[in-house]
């Protein structure tokens, strides 16, 4: 009976901080935005960390997105290419292949790439600042960390995750002709054409749009754990794997959401 | 007499179930150094923390100069903090910045001088603290003293009225201590600012302080001038004084 009672009350204590988190990471989010509509991000020391987190971000970020591109389109091309000729249909891969990138892998791959690499690094730098009282030093100066610290972050990200995204999306589809080509023998520019054929600008968009909102989402969620982290080094350390595993689960789930109301739209 | 320039009245602090706090009364005077001694997880960062909004009490009021501090909101909480300044204890040096990055931070946050203004003002205060010419090292690269020295010129860069000391002396050996008390005390003669210190140590006390509170109970038992409180025969300040070895407590 204990144990029920037990298990009970261990399920709504998760569940109440669940909603908790996501009450902190919507209030945060809310908090960015009214800062950059009331144009408190436009002055120099703004700027200055705006520049600095998009150099650092999208230097960061751009190998190992470039790299889960390149391959993760090259198997899929050689997949679907022995899957197709069973059908003696081996010359559509390319309109599969490039249409699954453009619409969806290119900008989830993306978004759970920098969810990784950059969110943890997030997490880590402002969870370390949290527990060394920089944060609180900054507070004592009269500088709000929200405007200082994290609008910048968040800014860079969502910025740069559709450029990242559209380099994802056009080197992976690169590699995907180049292995079309040299594995299955389809010509280059048949797979060209199929592109052209199959991929529409409302796909294109339609996925740049999803990692503009994956990039908000997961960059506030990134800055709220660093905010929150508590418990020295190895608290940094408890909240830079939660990031990674709290912003995987997001972006797929939210690719879900993103997908059907995007369609609802004709996107 | 004069209204205290800070007062803490009647605080009650807790986190969760463990009260820090329970009806702490303090005030400070304009211009003195007023030191707070006590053990270990006796909530002397607490105090510093909820003077400056960084923590707010349960209940009960703090005013600094006039302003309940206890119940003001964050913008209302930034003119306070422009006039306060505070020293953490492991010198909460910004590692992103370098040591001029740092003492320039809380300049260009004011939004008061020019860049030519912040640089003349850094110098000076590095030139004070005994560093300069190490404007362009990172907080990486200094040696614990160092980095409080820095901190300490950080601290005073904005010219605050009040500047609050956390531990300064924490984790330094004998000599550094002996500097950083010395750099405290010659800065607040120099300066006529108001200034508490919070430490275990009561040799640094004794040195900065023109009054020492003790922290007992979870409130403030006594408040008195260096020498009554050396000379003082509550048993707590006795037990305190007594647990601390003799060299450091000698005149």
């Amino acid at each position: 009976m204990e144990t029920t009672y037990g298990s009970i009350r261990g399920a709504s204590g998760k569940i109440a901080y669940v909603f908790e988190y996501a009450g902190g990471v919507f209030e945060l989010m809310g908090r960015a935005l009214k800062l950059v509509v009331r144009g408190k991000m436009a002055g120099a020391m703004e700027r200055k960390a705006i520049i600095e987190q998009i150099e650092s971000i999208a230097i960061r970020s751009l190998s190992i997105v470039v790299l889960t591109a390149i391959f993760s389109s090259m198997v899929m091309t050689v997949q679907f290419a022995v899957q197709l000729a069973r059908f003696g249909a081996k010359e559509y891969v390319g309109n599969v292949v490039s249409l699954s990138l453009v619409r969806e892998l290119g900008p989830v791959l993306t978004a759970l790439m920098v969810g990784g690499r950059v969110g943890a690094g997030i997490s880590a730098e402002l969870g370390s600042m949290n527990v060394t009282e920089q944060i609180d030093a900054l507070r004592s100066m009269g500088a709000d960390p929200i405007q200082k610290l994290v609008v910048p972050r968040i800014l860079a990200t969502t910025l740069m995750l559709p450029l990242l995204t559209t380099l994802a999306n056009a080197l992976g589809v690169a590699g995907a002709m180049l292995t079309a080509r040299l594995d299955s023998g389809v010509h280059l520019s048949y797979f060209y054409h199929s592109i052209l054929q199959a991929v529409t600008v409302q796909d294109f968009v339609g996925g740049l749009i999803k990692t503009l909102l994956f990039g908000f989402v997961l960059s506030a969620i990134a800055c709220y754990q660093g905010l929150i982290t508590r418990g020295g080094t190895q608290g940094v350390g408890r909240s830079t794997t939660q990031t990674v595993v709290i912003t995987s689960v997001v972006t797929l789930i939210s690719d879900f959401v993103f997908t059907k109301v995007l369609l609802e739209f004709g996107m | 007499m004069d209204a205290p320039f800070i007062e803490f009245r009647d605080v009650k602090k807790a986190f969760g179930e463990r009260s820090i706090y329970d009806g702490l009364s303090l005030s400070v005077r304009r211009g003195e150094t007023l030191t707070i001694v006590g053990g270990s997880g006796s909530g002397k960062s607490v105090l510093l923390k909820m003077l400056i909004g960084l923590l707010k009490p349960d209940s009960g009021a703090i005013l600094f100069d006039g302003v309940d501090v206890a119940r003001a909101s964050e913008e209302e909480l930034l003119p306070v903090r422009r006039r306060i300044s505070m020293l953490f204890q492991g010198g909460a040096l910004f590692d992103s910045m370098s040591v001029s990055g740092n003492i320039a931070y809380p300049l260009r946050v004011q939004g008061l001088l020019g860049e030519d203004a912040i640089a003349a003002r850094v110098g000076e205060v590095l030139s004070e603290v005994g560093l300069s010419g190490s404007e362009a090292l990172s907080p990486d690269e200094l040696s614990g003293g160092m980095k409080k020295r820095v901190a300490l010129a950080r601290a005073i860069a904005s010219k605050p009225e009040v500047v609050l000391y956390d531990e300064p002396t924490t984790g330094l050996d004998p000599i550094t201590t002996r500097r950083i008390v010395e750099l405290i005390s010659a800065i607040h003669e120099r300066a006529k600012t108001t200034a508490i210190v919070v430490t275990h140590d009561l040799a640094s006390a004794f040195f900065v302080s023109s009054r020492v509170a003790m922290l007992s109970e979870r409130r403030t038992s006594m408040v008195l001038p260096v020498e009554e409180f050396r000379r003082s025969s509550d048993p707590a300040i006795r037990e305190f004084i007594s647990a601390m070895p003799m060299a450091e407590v000698a005149p």
